[in-house]
């Protein structure tokens, strides 16, 4: 899983019949620290995750698509899994 | 999944027997600012996207569960059309999204 920040949402009236209702999501992967990393990416919503949250977010397809609409075997390759409520990180060098 | 544009199509006439009568497009994916980043992929299209539309495309195995034959050989299909680029709600708020956790 990685850590990622909602940008917002995105809407598709046409699209893959089997994502139901789950909500498009715009997420930007980011680190531990807040800084974003690498391209943003879309990910279907399993939590109901706002603008402006942090969130996990799983990239496998069985997860994903089970986590999202209930059914495994959609076209679904991320989906956000659970809403972040605070990270701690051990700051000494490893 | 993430966005991209359709910039343009592929014409092959000897492939593989899944993939007949489906559509190869060319894609430019996007940044939540609608940039392009990296280079362009092949895409299967699922949903009748053309050139210009703005899509969202899926990657690697799931890609082929978007076909009737879940055996159709694709890492890369599209699986929707963005409505408009109104529809992607964080164009322009991206310099507020950088800072400290919640």
């Amino acid at each position: 899983m990685i850590l990622a920040r909602v940008l917002g949402n995105v809407v598709a009236t046409q699209k893959n019949s089997r994502y139901g209702n789950a909500r498009i999501m715009l997420v930007q992967p980011i680190n531990p620290d807040g800084a974003p990393r690498g391209a943003s990416m879309l990910a279907l919503d399993s939590v109901d995750a706002g603008e402006g949250d942090i969130v996990i977010v799983v990239q496998e397809g069985w997860s994903a698509s089970t986590a999202s609409t209930g059914e495994a075997g959609a076209a679904i390759d991320s989906a956000i899994i659970g809403v972040v409520d605070s990270i701690e990180q051990d700051t000494r060098k490893m | 999944m993430q966005l991209a544009r359709v910039i343009g199509n592929v014409v092959s006439t000897v492939k593989n027997a899944s993939l007949e009568g489906r559509k190869l497009l060319i894609i430019q994916i996007l940044d939540s600012d609608l940039l392009p980043v990296g280079k362009p992929l092949v895409a299967i299209d699922s949903v009748g996207a053309g050139a210009g539309e703005l899509v969202f495309w899926c990657r690697g195995k799931e890609a082929s569960f978007a076909l009737d034959g879940a055996e159709a050989p694709t890492d890369c299909t599209i699986v929707g059309i963005v409505d408009s680029e109104s529809h992607v709600k964080s164009i322009g708020k991206k310099g507020a999204t950088k800072g400290d956790h919640k």
